[in-house]
């Protein structure tokens, strides 16, 4: 086969629906990923698995099967995506169910586990990598662990005829790049082809980010057609070399700004991306426009993939409450001011305790502090915004409520009081040695 | 003139680690971005909000800088009381940045 395009459907598990319809119908491409696992979402995940075990794959995993499995089968496009979250069996079982409902027969769809490494987290005291200390100081609290895993359970799969492969968590790149293995037969130990894949896959990943998605500045940087952004496809040859593009017609832009601002987007050292698969070196990469919308992109190399995998560990770190009001007219920021300073007083006087606590004016600080912010004009609106963090839902609960008592309690004029409280699941991460760690493949097939 | 006159910006999140981009619009002019944003420079300009290290990496194949900007994020993405948790304003803010050069 001369080239393949694979097309990106998702670039979080809460994007459009029909860019990726758009990408089935227009797109001529053999391969649909959707990348919809964020760094939380999986703990998250566990926890509706822990209540129902029939849960805790994507909520919109129904809704996006139900738009492309048709179109998909019919054109013979092949899907894989981490849709499977904390449960890919259960998701798997979801696709087959939603594909009888749809009067589609022969399907495969291959289920991707052994990503889970929560007994081996909590067997070996492993370091915390963001903050050197070991896991044990977390331990009770740990809701999930689960490994990147790379290429090789979705190569496996798909050299096992599958049509759709559902993963939990697993390299965002390696979704995309398990295909071009699959198809051009690419050694997974050529560091360099390893290393131009996973720029395949990074320059993916988040969809509409290199089509002109996160990326328009009026009068700097336009783009067109932001409400029906097409999501892109990459063309890519057998050595490797690959085009950028979109459908004809669709909104947005593939330019080399766009593809030079998600090159490194979430890249720490560029020369030294370190993934399951391999070590990538996105240094020498260049792009070529080679036609409108099409960006051909070489040059990206490897280095040999370490010993280790990364874990992402979901614990219960704390609770945090919220609430906000607003004000405006003549005066509005020193009221949104006296409105802090109230409910500051207030959480002292009914003796709400807290360990952390922001006080922001949302027009004014709220998002890069006092100094970056400065201005000499004073906005029209303010909106005073209390957030704290606390070690019980009661008590985080009660700050949204002191905020929402300024109705009738505080400054002038204060409306459109909101407020909130949630468990606050963070998440921090751990290198576990790669020979701890098993995948493995369940078919459902109808 | 400010960066935004020269430079386009992403901003990414990992942790507690925010990364920022920026890239020359002409690659021409790479090497005014190389002189002037230095990490030092950066690391000053976000005193308030990063409180770590701030390390840049060049690539002058596609005219851009990359920082990296440890514990810039209030403790991570996943628990910070920021507004903006994954702090996607930080490149903007960035575009403020003054370059000592004539219009």
């Amino acid at each position: 086969m001369a080239t393949i395009r694979i097309g990106s459907g998702a670039g979080y598990s809460g994007d459009r629906i029909e860019p990726a319809v758009e990408l089935v119908e227009k797109g001529n491409i053999q391969y649909l990923i959707f990348e919809c696992l964020a760094e939380r979402t999986i703990a998250i995940a566990q926890q509706a698995k822990m209540k129902d075990p029939n849960a805790g794959y994507d909520g919109l995993l129904a809704q996006r099967m139900e738009a492309v499995l048709p179109g998909c089968k019919e054109k013979g496009i092949k899907i894989i995506t981490n849709m499977g979250a904390a449960n890919p069996i259960a998701g798997a079982q979801k696709i087959k169910e939603i594909a009888q409902q749809l009067g589609i027969s022969d399907l495969k769809i291959a289920a991707v586990t052994g990503d889970d490494v929560v007994d081996v987290v909590r067997d070996g005291d492993y370091t915390i990598l963001e903050t050197g200390e070991h896991l044990s100081t977390i331990k009770d609290n740990i809701v999930s662990a689960n490994a990147y895993l790379g290429t090789k359970p979705i190569v496996e799969a798909l050299r096992g005829g599958a049509d759709v492969i559902i993963t939990g968590r697993v390299a965002d790149p390696a979704l995309f790049m398990a295909p071009l293995l699959f198809e051009f037969n690419w050694s997974e130990e050529d560091w360099d082809i390893m290393g131009q894949g996973t720029v395949i896959g990074h320059l993916l990943e988040c969809a509409g980010q290199i089509t002109g998605g996160y990326f328009a500045d009026p009068g700097y940087k336009d783009v067109q057609g932001l409400a029906r952004l097409g999501f892109p496809i990459a063309q890519v040859q057998e050595d490797g070399t690959f085009v950028i593009t979109k459908v004809p017609g669709s909104g947005g832009k593939v330019t080399l700004a766009t593809c030079k601002e998600q090159l490194l987007y979430e890249i720490h050292n560029p020369a030294a991306y370190i993934t399951p698969d391999v070590v990538a070196d996105f240094t020498g990469v260049q792009f070529t426009q080679i036609g409108e919308n099409e960006i051909q992109v070489t040059g990206g190399k490897g280095q040999a993939k370490t010993e280790f995998l990364k874990a992402s560990i979901g614990y219960v770190d704390s609770y945090m409450g919220e609430g906000q009001i607003s004000y405006a007219g003549p005066g509005a920021v020193k009221r949104g001011k006296l409105a802090l300073e109230i409910v500051e007083e207030r959480l002292k006087l009914m003796g709400v305790s807290y360990q952390e606590l922001k006080l922001d004016l949302i027009g004014i600080n709220s998002l890069h502090g006092a100094n970056l912010s400065e201005t000499e004009h004073e906005p029209y609106e303010v909106r005073a915004r209390v957030t704290g963090r606390t070690q019980s839902m009661k008590e985080a609960v009660r700050i949204g409520n002191e905020v929402e008592t300024l109705y009738t309690n505080g400054p002038a004029g204060g409306g459109g009081a909101t407020k909130s409280a949630k468990q606050v699941v963070a998440m921090v991460s751990a290198l576990v040695p790669r020979s701890l760690i098993n995948y493995k493949l369940h078919y459902e097939v109808i | 003139m400010k960066l935004r006159e020269l430079a386009h910006s992403r901003t990414g999140d990992k942790g507690n680690i925010s990364n920022i981009s920026v890239i020359a619009h002409d690659p021409a002019q790479y090497p005014i971005l190389e002189k002037y944003v230095t990490a030092a420079v950066v690391k000053e300009f976000f005193a308030e909000i990063v409180k770590g290290d701030v390390i840049r990496y060049t690539l002058p194949a596609i005219g851009a800088l990359n920082f990296v900007l440890y514990s810039a994020l209030g403790g991570g993405v996943t628990r910070t009381l920021s507004l903006d948790a994954h702090g996607k304003g930080l490149s903007s803010a960035l575009m403020n940045l003054e370059i000592p050069l004539e219009e």
